[in-house]
C-alpha cells in the first residue's frame, strides 16, 4: 500500500500536495526518495537526539584510527573522536602551532589576557614533557580565569548596572558579579553553581553567597514606564526569568510556546506555564521601576563587613556598660526624684492649674492625669475649647498654692494620637491659636461660667517660636483672622508654649475658678491645639524660662499615675544627671548613627524568594496577562525523563527545578553546557545553535564527541576548569590554524571538523583588556561597582536628554578590566561592539567585521593612550638597560624595540620582512613629526595619564604610532 | 584481538539531518579564497565577485541575490519617526462634530471595554475635546490640514494620507517596536536591519541603515530613544542602524586622535596593510583579507562622513528651504536634509526619530512648538527630493506609534494643561514618493475620531506595504531563528493596494 505521506510529497493535485505550493518549499526528486527508503527500510523512528538520555560512547581506538594517516599525537579522547570523524571524510589533522602561538592563545583563551614577556620566555625555555599542561594549570588557577569566565555568563544572565526602558534607574547587582568570578575561580561543581543560582534561598540554612547566587533570575530589564500596568510588567518578568533558564540550561527557546503549542516545539503551551510557576512566586508585583525591588539582600564588601562587625561589636559593648551602669543608679531614682522637684520648685515660676471641666464645641477633650488636656478625634475644621480651672497644688501634692496669677502659660505638647507624634491632627502638626480669653468665676455664676466677670487684659507675651506673622500677640488682638502658630518648614516635631502676661495680677479667691478660652477659629483646617497644659505663676514679669515644666508636671504627678512618656522623661532625666551616663549614650549614638549610615550605603542586590501562599498560575491566552485560562501548577516538560519524586498535587518550588537540572538522568543540561563551553574555546559549538537544541536546531556532526564531553562533565563531578583542561590539553585545541592549502579549506570552510585550530576575532571587550595588558595599564584591581572609563562626550546624555550625566572617572578605574565596565542598558558602553545587548539572554555573540569596528580600534582614547604608554615603556627599557646608550636610536636598537613590543601583543618578536615594514614606517613618520612638535604633542595628550617629558616629543609620537598599528594588526585582532 | 568499535547505530533521520548541515557548511564550494574576501564585509553570502570599484550609484553592496522578488518602486527609504505618538484629530484628520460636541462626555458606543493607559483607566465619562487649532482645506486634492502645519498643508498634494492606521500598543516602547520591528518586546530586527540585510546597499563608504535623532526644544515631554528601535534583533549586528549623533561626530571615533594627520594615518595603514598580506599569504584565512577591506573602509569613511555633514556645498537657497534650525547639528531640520545627503550617497534607509508628541497635559502649549520644528523640515525634505527626481525611488513616512485621545485627558476648565491620552484605535500618517499614490486620503475614522470607520490599515499592513514597495514580498523575506521563520510581519499583514501608484 502506498504511503499517505509519499502520496502527498509526490500528488500534483495543488490541494493535496506536500508542502503547499503557496509555502515556497518543495522537495527534490532525491529527496522523496530517499524518504521512500526510509518507509521501505521500516520508518524507524527515535526521539529527537538532544533528548535521547545521555550514554558514555565508545572511544574511537587508537588502531582504528589508521596509524600512518596522521603523525598528530592523540593525546586524549578529544582527539580520537576528532580524528575519527577527520578520517572518515579524507582529512587530516594539522601539526602543533607554535609555542609563542600556544601561549597567547591559551592565555586569551582561558584568562582573557595576554601573556606577559616573562610568561613566554618561561614557556619558552621550560624543555619539561609537561610544560604545557604546568602552563595551563598556572592559568587556570589565575584570578584572571574567573574574570574571563564571567563575561560570557554576564551575557547569559543579562546583567547590567540599570534597569533599562524610561528612568533606567541604577542598581547595584555588581555583588553578584563578584560573586560569578569568584565561583568560576573556586571551581565550585556546575551543579551547585546551577543549584545556588536557581534556588540558592531555598537550600537548608542558605549563606549569603547563596542567596546572592539567585541574583541570575532578577538581572532581568525593569519597567518603571509611567502608565505601564503592574501586572503586565510583572508577567513579563516572570517569562524573562523562565525563558532565560530555558535557554541557559536545556538550551530550548520557549518563547514559540508563550502563545500556543508549536509543532517543532517539544514544550507545550501548558508545559510553558507550569515552568513558568516555578519563577511566578516572588512577592515581586510589577509595579514602580525601584532597582533594588524587593526581595533584595544587603551585600557588604569585605571591609564593609568588617566595619559592621566592629560596630555591632562596639555597640553591644556599649549597651552593656549603659546597662551596668542602669543597675547601680535604679535604687537611688526615688530619693533623687524627691530631689530634684524640691530643687525644680524652688527653681520654677510655673504651676499647673487643676481642670475641673473642659469643653470644646467641635471636640471631645479629657484631662489627663498630670493635668494636661487632650483632644479627641474626629477634629473639626474649627474649635473653641472652654476650661474651669482650680489654682494649682491643692489639695494633694502640691502645698503651693497661687493667689495672684501674674501670668497664664499654655504648653503645646505632643502626643502620638496626632499623625507623626505631632501637636494637633492637622497635616502639618501645627495649630493657629486665634484668641484667648482669661477670666475669674464666681462659684455663684451659672454653672456654664458665662460672663461673670470682665476678662483679664493681657499686655504681652512670649513663645518658643512664632511662625512668620504669625506672632503670638495675635492671640489677644481681638482680631479672630489672625493667631499665633509654630510651624518651622517641616512636620512639627516638637513642644512649644507661650506665655501671657496679665496687665493687673488676677486675685483669685478660694470658691472662684479660672476660666480659660482657646479659640481656633483661622482658615487652616484642624489647626487646633490637640494636647497641652495651663499653668499660672504669681511672680512678677515671668518669662518663658526653662524647659523644667513638663519634667515638673511628671515628678508632680504620682508615679502610678504618669503616663508612658512622663515615665520615660523622670528615668531619662535622672540617668542624665550622671554626666558618665551622658557620655555612654553619646557614645552608642554615634556608633548607632554610624551603623545605619553605612546599612544604607550597602548595595542591595535583587535575589530570589517566594512567597509563604502560592500565587495561583494560570495559561495565558497568547500571552496576555489579562486573559488567565486553566490554572496549572508547576512541573516539568513531559519529553524529558523526571526522577524528582512527588505526586501531581505537590507543590514543586524552585529547588525541585535546580536539582531536576542537574540530575544525571536529564541530557539536556550537560550537553548545552560542555557545548557553550567547547564555543568559548573553539569559537564555534559542536551544535552552532548554541541557543537551540530543539528539533531546529543544527544536529552536531560530532555527536558522540558531544555526548562524550558531557558524560564525562557529569561522571567528574560537574568540574569546569577540568573540562576546560581537558578541551585545551587536546592536540585538536593545540594545532596550527593555518590552512595548508585552497584544497583543505574549501572541503570544511566552517572549519566544524577541525583539521585546524580555529582562527578568530577577539571579542572587543578583550581587545579593549589585551591594550591595557600590553601596555602595562592594566589596573589590579577586581571586584566591586562598576567604573566609567572613557567614552565620547555627550553619550548617555543625548540617549537620556540630559537625564543622565556620564561622570568618568579617574586614575586606576580607566584602566579596569573590561568586565567592570558600567552597563547603562539603554545606551549600551560603546566600545564594546558585537556584544550582547545585556537586554535579554545570550548565550552567543555575532562576530562581524565592519568598518566602525576597525574605526575603534585605531581612535578610540582606550587604544590610542595604551599605543602611547606601550611606545614609553619600550623606550625606557633601553635607558635602564644601558645609561649610556644615546637617545638617538640606530636602527639595530630600534629593530630590538619592535620586537619587544610585537612580543607583549603577539608573544613572538617580528618577522623579518615585518621588521622592514615597521622601520619603514617608523622612518617616514619620525620625518613627518620632526616638522610637527605640535601635532606630536597634541598626540602624547591623549588619555588621563601624563607622558614622560624626558622622552623627544616627536620620538615618542612616532613610536605610539607604531605600537597603535601593532595593536591593530589582523594577528593582534585575532585569537590565532 | 583488536577491539572492535561498536557498531554506531544512527537513526536514517539523523543522518539525514547531517547530511543537510554537511550541505550547508561544505556547499559553498564555488567561492575560492579570494573571491571569499569579502564575504562577511559586504553581506554578499559569498558571491563577490560581481563587484567593481567603480562607484556607480545603482551599484549595489550585499544584500540577498534572490532580492528584490519584483521590481521595486521604491529604492530608497527616509522614515521621519514622530515619536511620542502625534495627535491625528489636531493635524490631520479634521472632525467638525468633535468640535460642535466639544466638553460632551464620549457617547460610550464609541469606546465599549476599549483598554487605555493607566493614566486614562475607564475611558466613560471622558470629555470630548475640539481641535485646539483650526484646520483647512489645501491643495488640489482639497486635503484637511491643521494650521499648525502651514508646510506641510503646502506640499498635500504630493502626499498619501492614512488616516486609519491602528495598531495593538498602548505604550511608547513597545508600541515603538512594534511599529518598527513587528514584535513589541525587544529581540527583533527592524524595518532598516531587514531591508539592508535583504537588500544591502548602495554604497560602502556609507552605513546602509543610519539612525537621527533628535528633540523639540521647549518641550518637557520628551520619550527616550532605545537603541533597540534601531537593533538588528536576532540577525547578524551589521545590520543594524548606525546611530548619527547630535554633537561631536557624527560616528562615534570617525576622527583620527588628535595630532594623528590623515598622512600619518594613511601611511600606517598601508604598513598594517602589508603585514596583513604577509599574514594572509601565510596563513591563507580568507578573514584577514576581509581585514584588510575592512580598514580600508574605514578609511573612506573617514573621509566621506564629514563631506556628507558638510553643508557648505548646499545652496543657501536649499539652507533655507529647511528653515532656519538646519545649520544647527542635533535638530530635526540638520537631520531631514542629512537625510536627504545620505539618500543620495547611496545608503538604503534613513530613520529620523523626533520626541516631543506626548502631550499629556500640553496640547495648547507645546504641540505649536512641536509643529513649528517639524513642519517645514518635513515639508522641505519632500519638495527637495521631487525636485531633485528623489522622490520618484524615494520612500518617505511621517508617523508616529498611535495616535491621541479624542477626548480630554485633564481639567476641561484650565485650558493650559489640556492633554490627550494615548489612542491605538485611530491615528493618521502620510507616505510621500516610493511608488505612493499623491494627493490622496486613504481610510476614514468615525466622526469623532475615536475608530477606524473604513479601510483600516494594522501595522502589519503597513509594513507589508513598505515591503512590497521595495519590491519584497513580506511573506518570503524570513530569517529562521531559534527554529522558526521569523518575518517583519509576524504571521499577518495585507498589502493596501489602494495607495500604490
Amino acid at each position: 500500500m502506498e504511503s499517505e505521506l509519499v502520496r502527498r510529497l509526490t500528488s500534483e493535485d495543488p490541494d493535496e500536495v506536500m508542502p503547499p505550493p503557496d509555502s515556497n518549499r518543495s522537495l527534490s526528486a532525491d529527496e522523496i526518495a530517499m524518504v521512500q527508503r526510509w518507509i521501505d527500510a521500516g520508518a524507524a523512528w527515535q526521539t529527537h537526539w538532544a533528548f535521547r538520555p545521555l550514554k558514555l560512547p565508545p572511544i574511537p581506538t587508537a588502531e582504528s584510527l589508521q596509524p600512518g594517516q596522521s603523525t598528530q599525537p592523540l593525546r586524549n579522547p578529544i582527539d580520537h573522536f576528532v580524528r575519527k570523524n577527520l578520517m572518515d571524510r579524507g582529512l587530516t589533522a594539522s601539526p602543533e602551532a607554535s609555542r609563542s602561538t600556544l601561549i597567547r592563545r591559551l592565555s586569551l583563551d582561558i584568562t582573557g589576557l595576554p601573556p606577559t614577556p616573562e610568561a613566554v620566555d618561561e614557556f619558552l625555555a621550560d624543555e619539561s614533557s609537561d610544560a604545557y599542561e604546568k602552563l595551563v594549570d598556572r592559568l587556570l588557577d589565575s584570578n584572571a580565569y574567573g574574570q574571563r569566565m564571567a563575561w560570557n555568563w554576564l551575557d547569559a544572565s543579562r546583567y547590567a548596572d540599570t534597569n533599562g526602558y524610561q528612568g533606567d534607574r541604577e542598581r547595584t547587582m555588581w555583588p553578584w558579579r563578584d560573586w560569578v568570578v569568584e565561583a568560576f575561580n573556586k571551581n565550585l561543581p556546575y551543579d551547585q553553581f546551577t543549584t545556588w543560582q536557581i534556588a540558592g534561598d531555598l537550600l537548608p540554612e542558605a549563606t549569603l553567597q547563596q542567596k546572592l547566587a539567585t541574583g541570575f533570575s532578577r538581572n532581568h530589564m525593569i519597567n518603571g514606564e509611567g502608565g505601564r500596568i503592574a501586572e503586565e510588567n510583572r508577567v513579563e518578568y516572570v517569562m524573562d526569568m523562565a525563558e532565560t533558564v530555558g535557554t541557559v540550561w536545556l538550551g530550548l527557546t520557549l518563547n514559540c510556546c508563550r502563545c500556543h503549542d508549536h509543532k517543532y516545539d517539544p514544550i507545550s503551551n501548558r508545559e510553558y506555564y507550569q515552568f513558568f510557576g516555578f519563577f511566578n512566586q516572588t512577592p515581586v508585583t510589577g509595579a514602580g521601576g525601584d532597582p533594588q525591588t524587593a526581595p533584595n539582600l544587603a551585600v557588604p564588601t569585605s571591609d564593609q563587613s568588617e566595619t559592621l562587625a566592629s560596630l555591632a561589636e562596639r555597640i553591644k559593648q556599649t549597651e552593656h556598660e549603659i546597662s551596668v551602669f542602669n543597675d547601680s543608679i535604679t535604687d537611688q531614682q526615688r530619693l533623687w526624684e524627691t530631689n530634684e522637684l524640691a530643687r525644680l520648685k524652688q527653681q520654677t515660676t510655673w504651676h499647673a492649674v487643676r481642670p475641673v471641666q473642659a469643653t470644646a464645641t467641635g471636640s471631645k477633650l479629657s484631662v489627663l492625669p498630670d493635668q494636661s488636656i487632650l483632644t479627641q478625634g474626629p477634629a473639626p475644621d474649627q474649635d473653641t475649647y472652654t476650661i474651669l480651672a482650680k489654682s494649682p497644688g491643692e489639695p494633694t501634692v502640691n502645698k503651693i498654692t497661687v493667689k495672684k496669677i501674674t501670668a497664664l502659660r499654655i504648653d503645646a505638647l505632643r502626643h502620638e494620637s496626632f499623625p507623626k507624634n505631632s501637636l494637633s491632627f492637622s497635616d502639618s502638626g501645627n495649630f493657629v491659636l486665634t484668641e484667648i480669653e482669661v477670666r475669674l468665676v464666681n462659684k455663684n455664676d451659672s454653672d456654664d461660667g458665662s460672663t461673670p466677670t470682665e476678662p483679664v487684659r493681657i499686655v504681652s507675651a512670649e513663645a518658643t517660636y512664632e511662625q512668620g506673622s504669625h506672632s503670638v500677640t495675635n492671640a489677644f488682638d481681638g482680631n479672630r483672622g489672625t493667631g499665633w502658630a509654630v510651624y518651622e518648614g517641616r512636620h512639627v516635631d516638637r513642644d512649644h508654649a507661650a506665655v501671657f502676661r496679665f496687665e493687673k495680677p488676677l486675685l483669685i479667691e478660694k470658691d472662684q475658678t479660672l476660666k480659660v478660652v482657646l479659640k481656633h477659629e483661622s482658615v487652616h483646617k484642624k489647626h487646633n491645639l490637640g494636647h497641652f497644659l495651663l499653668s499660672v505663676t504669681d511672680l512678677p514679669d515671668p518669662k518663658l524660662g526653662d524647659d523644667n515644666q513638663p519634667l515638673i508636671a511628671a515628678l508632680e504627678t504620682a508615679p502610678t499615675s504618669r503616663t508612658a512618656e512622663q515615665k520615660q522623661l523622670v528615668v531619662d532625666r535622672h540617668r542624665r544627671s550622671y554626666p558618665d551616663f551622658a557620655k555612654l549614650t553619646k557614645q552608642k549614638n554615634g556608633l548607632v548613627k554610624e551603623r545605619d549610615n553605612l546599612n544604607r550605603r550597602l548595595p542591595k542586590v535583587m535575589v530570589m524568594a517566594d512567597m509563604p501562599k502560592p500565587r495561583k498560575t494560570f495559561v495565558l491566552e497568547r500571552g496576555l496577562y489579562n486573559k488567565p485560562m486553566d490554572e496549572v501548577l508547576s512541573g516539568f516538560p513531559q519529553f524529558l525523563p523526571n526522577t524528582t519524586q512527588h505526586t501531581p498535587e505537590d507543590r514543586l518550588d524552585r529547588l525541585t527545578l535546580a536539582r531536576w537540572l542537574v540530575d544525571p538522568a536529564n541530557p539536556l543540561t550537560a550537553r548545552v553546557t560542555v557545548n557553550r563551553f567547547w564555543q568559548q574555546v573553539f569559537g564555534m559549538g559542536l551544535v552552532k545553535t548554541t541557543e537551540d537544541f530543539g528539533t531546529q536546531g543544527e544536529v552536531p556532526l560530532q555527536m558522540e564527541l558531544l555526548d562524550w564531553l558531557a558524560h564525562s562533565f557529569q561522571d567528574n563531578g560537574w568540574n569546569v576548569k577540568q573540562l576546560m583542561r581537558t578541551m585545551v590539553i587536546s592536540h585538536t585545541y593545540r594545532q596550527s590554524s593555518r590552512i595548508a592549502d585552497e584544497g583543505v579549506y574549501q572541503a570544511d570552510p566552517e572549519n566544524r571538523l577541525l583539521a585546524r585550530a580555529s582562527r578568530h576575532r577577539l571579542p572587543a571587550w578583550m581587545l579593549r583588556d589585551q591594550a591595557l595588558a600590553a601596555s602595562g595599564l592594566l589596573s589590579p584591581v577586581s571586584g566591586g561597582p562598576s567604573v566609567n572609563t572613557y567614552q565620547p562626550e555627550g553619550i548617555w546624555e543625548e540617549a537620556s536628554f540630559g537625564k543622565k550625566k556620564y561622570s568618568r572617572d579617574s586614575g586606576e578605574k580607566l584602566y579596569r578590566r573590561s568586565l567592570y565596565t558600567y552597563w547603562r542598558r539603554i545606551i549600551a558602553p560603546t566600545m564594546f561592539f558585537d556584544n550582547a545587548s545585556r537586554q535579554t539572554c545570550t548565550v552567543k555573540a555575532s562576530r562581524t567585521n565592519t568598518p566602525l569596528h576597525a574605526l575603534q580600534t585605531l581612535n578610540n582614547t582606550a587604544y590610542v593612550e595604551a599605543a602611547r604608554i606601550l611606545a614609553e615603556r619600550t623606550l625606557l627599557e633601553d635607558r635602564e638597560r644601558n645609561q649610556q646608550q644615546k637617545s638617538q636610536a640606530d636602527e639595530e636598537t630600534d629593530s630590538a624595540r619592535i620586537d619587544r613590543v610585537m612580543k607583549r601583543v603577539l608573544a613572538r618578536p617580528a618577522s623579518v620582512r615585518e621588521r622592514s615594514i615597521l622601520l619603514g614606517g617608523l622612518k617616514r613618520t619620525r620625518q613627518q613629526f620632526a616638522d610637527d612638535s605640535e601635532g606630536a604633542l597634541a598626540l602624547l595628550a591623549v588619555g588621563e595619564s601624563d607622558h614622560d617629558k624626558s622622552i623627544n616629543p616627536s620620538e615618542l609620537a612616532s613610536w605610539t604610532n607604531l605600537c597603535l598599528a601593532i595593536l591593530n594588526l589582523d594577528e593582534s585582532l585575532n585569537r590565532e | 584481538m583488536i577491539p572492535q568499535q561498536a557498531n554506531r547505530l544512527m537513526n536514517p533521520l539523523d543522518q539525514y539531518q547531517q547530511h543537510i548541515n554537511r550541505r550547508h557548511f561544505f556547499g559553498r564550494s564555488a567561492t575560492g579564497i579570494g573571491t571569499a574576501a569579502l564575504a562577511s564585509l559586504l553581506q554578499r553570502d559569498g558571491f563577490a565577485d560581481d563587484h567593481e570599484k567603480t562607484q556607480a550609484p545603482t551599484q549595489r553592496v550585499g544584500g540577498l541575490p534572490s532580492l528584490p522578488h519584483f521590481a521595486p518602486k521604491a529604492k530608497k527609504v527616509i522614515y521621519l519617526f514622530q515619536n511620542g505618538a502625534p495627535t491625528h484629530v489636531d493635524l490631520f484628520d479634521w472632525k467638525p462634530a468633535l468640535k460642535k460636541r466639544h466638553s460632551e462626555p464620549v457617547p460610550s458606543s464609541y469606546i465599549g471595554d476599549r483598554r487605555f493607559s493607566t493614566m486614562t483607566g475607564k475611558a466613560d465619562g471622558k470629555l470630548l475635546l475640539a481641535p485646539v487649532e483650526p484646520f483647512a482645506q489645501h491643495g488640489k486634492s482639497g486635503a484637511w490640514v491643521s494650521n499648525f502645519m502651514p508646510h506641510t498643508a503646502k506640499v498635500s498634494d504630493d502626499l498619501c494620507f492614512v488616516k486609519s492606521m491602528h495598531t495593538e500598543q498602548v505604550n511608547h516602547a513597545p508600541a515603538i517596536n512594534f511599529n518598527l520591528s513587528g514584535g513589541e518586546m525587544p529581540g527583533r530586527p527592524t524595518l532598516g536591519a531587514w531591508l539592508s540585510y535583504g537588500l544591502g546597499s548602495e554604497t560602502d563608504e556609507l552605513p546602509a541603515f543610519v539612525v537621527m535623532t533628535s528633540i523639540t526644544k521647549n518641550t518637557s515631554c520628551g520619550q527616550i530613544f532605545y537603541d533597540f528601535y534601531w537593533g538588528s534583533g536576532f540577525l547578524p549586528s551589521r545590520f543594524q542602524g548606525v546611530k548619527f549623533r547630535g554633537s561631536g561626530d557624527p560616528v562615534l571615533y570617525v576622527s583620527n586622535p588628535d595630532g594623528i594627520s590623515r598622512e600619518v594615518r594613511r601611511g600606517w595603514l598601508d604598513d598594517i596593510a602589508a603585514i596583513n598580506e604577509l599574514k594572509l599569504k601565510e596563513f591563507g584565512d580568507p578573514e584577514i583579507a576581509t581585514r584588510i577591506a575592512q580598514y580600508e573602509m574605514g578609511f573612506k569613511m573617514q573621509s566621506s562622513i564629514p563631506e556628507l555633514a558638510d553643508f557648505s556645498d548646499e545652496s543657501q537657497e536649499t539652507l533655507d528651504l529647511y528653515g532656519p534650525d538646519v545649520k544647527e547639528p542635533g535638530t530635526f531640520a540638520h537631520n531631514c536634509l542629512l537625510a536627504r545627503r545620505l539618500i543620495e550617497r547611496g545608503s538604503r534607509y534613513v530613520q529620523l526619530m523626533h520626541a516631543g508628541w506626548d502631550q499629556h497635559n500640553s496640547l495648547t502649549t507645546e504641540l505649536y512648538n512641536q509643529c513649528r520644528d517639524t513642519d517645514q523640515p518635513s515639508a522641505a525634505l519632500v519638495m527637495d527630493l521631487k525636485r531633485r527626481g528623489l522622490l520618484e525611488d524615494t520612500l518617505v513616512i511621517w508617523g508616529g506609534e498611535f495616535g491621541r485621545t479624542p477626548f480630554l485627558q485633564g481639567d476641561i476648565n484650565n485650558r493650559p494643561r489640556w492633554g490627550r491620552d494615548h489612542h491605538p484605535y485611530a491615528y493618521t500618517i502620510w507616505m510621500a514618493g516610493g511608488g505612493t499614490k499623491p494627493g490622496i486620503s486613504h481610510g476614514t475614522t468615525d466622526d469623532l475620531g475615536i475608530n477606524v470607520a473604513e479601510n483600516p490599515v494594522h501595522v502589519h499592513d503597513f509594513q507589508a506595504t513598505l515591503m512590497h514597495l521595495m519590491g519584497i514580498d513580506h511573506e518570503r523575506l524570513t530569517y529562521k531563528f531559534q527554529g522558526r521563520q521569523f518575518r517583519l510581519t509576524d504571521v499577518h499583514g495585507e498589502v493596501v493596494k489602494n495607495i500604490l501608484a
